[in-house]
């Protein structure tokens, strides 16, 4: 496992940062926190200490375990996301202090809970879409967007998505038209990237809750829209 | 496969935190913690009815213990009744899981920040 982390080969899923972040803390974290290196909760050595052990002796298949995990991935549910972007299209002053700060604008809901040190809110407008991608492993930011979909994993998607944003985004059904800048945000364990899609046209006067229903885990990566109002969900 | 294990465990230990379509978790390793019961089940190292008395067991010596019980901390039950299980079966004695937790400790200490953490027989040296 290069520093490429190959998401392939699922003996090493344990290296892919996502699965479990290594800048997130249980609410039993007890470690300094420093940024030299990384940190693991204790319930997450807990529970590393407990996968390696059966996957040693045999009682449990990595791949067989990420099967399990996979078919769950959507199931934290990108709720807190699709809150965060509904607030900023219907509140300006949110919007301003989340695009200066995502972490700390995030923060102030209560309701969400960490999102690491440094969320960075990217905006799409008429003139630029954001996409978001890992070259270096996959790290993601599961607090607000669930765990992360197995393309994002893939090598195909992190490989393809510097060179080639517009095929990638095609391949998503996002064809976007050629004058509008496409900006690929590379995350790493320190920098993730939120993005916040524009509001669906069409949607004036709706509420929080009415617009959250619309936003997309895939709109908040960049690899999709928002629903559209009206849409069959 | 996984959806009709899923659905057993679901069926046999009520409590399990869902919704319309099944699970629902609360951050990335509880999926573990789920996964990993499922495969010990298939594994038949225990019964649902079993595992499903030893988490009681552990939710109500968490509640004597003062957990708040709001249902956020229902997967380090689970985790707790996993780790028990394991030892009581033989599968991995509770110095085992302490030697793998303090080896994982010291993979994460000494890997910079953005790198993957892997686990290395060094790391079982101190």
């Amino acid at each position: 496992m290069g520093p490429g982390c190959a998401a392939a080969d699922t003996r090493q899923a344990w290296a892919i940062a996502p699965i479990f972040d290594v800048m997130s803390h249980d609410h039993d974290h007890h470690h300094r926190h420093d940024h030299d290196h990384s940190e693991l909760s204790e319930t997450e050595l807990r529970v590393r200490a407990l996968e390696t052990i059966l996957t040693e002796k045999g009682y449990v298949e990595p791949a067989a375990l990420d099967a399990i995990i996979q078919a769950y991935e959507t199931k934290i549910g990108p709720h807190n996301g699709a809150r965060v972007v509904a607030k900023a299209w219907t509140d300006p002053a949110f919007r301003k202090a989340l695009l200066e700060d995502g972490s700390k604008a995030i923060g102030t809901l209560g309701h969400v809970s960490r999102v690491g040190d440094h969320l960075v809110v990217v905006e799409n407008t008429p003139a630029r879409h954001n996409m978001v991608v890992c070259t270096l492993c996959s790290c993601y930011p599961w607090e607000m967007l669930g765990l992360p979909p197995v393309w994002y994993k893939a090598a195909p998607y992190r490989s393809r998505a510097v060179k080639d944003p517009r095929g990638v985004l095609a391949d998503f059904d996002v064809n976007l038209p050629k004058d509008i800048e496409i900006r690929v945000w590379d995350s790493t364990a320190e920098t993730r990237f939120l993005v916040l899609p524009m509001r669906p046209a069409g949607t004036e006067g709706w509420s929080e809750e009415q617009l959250a229903e619309l936003v997309t885990r895939d709109s908040m990566i960049g690899t999709g829209f928002p629903k559209s109002p009206g849409a069959p969900s | 496969m996984s959806g009709t294990a899923a659905a057993a465990a679901t069926a046999a230990i009520p409590s399990i935190p869902r919704d319309d379509d099944g699970p629902v978790f609360r951050a990335p390793w509880e999926a573990h913690a789920f996964a990993m019961a499922l495969s010990l089940h298939e594994r038949g190292v225990f019964t649902w009815p079993e595992w499903a008395a030893s988490l009681a067991d552990e939710i109500k010596r968490a509640q004597a213990a003062g957990d708040p019980d709001t249902g956020e901390t229902y997967y380090l039950h689970w985790l707790a009744t996993l780790e028990g299980l394991v030892a009581r079966k033989g599968v991995a004695s509770t110095e085992t899981l302490h030697r793998y937790r303090d080896a994982w400790d010291h993979a994460a200490d000494r890997t910079p920040h953005g790198k993957p953490i892997e686990l290395k027989p060094e790391d079982f040296a101190g």
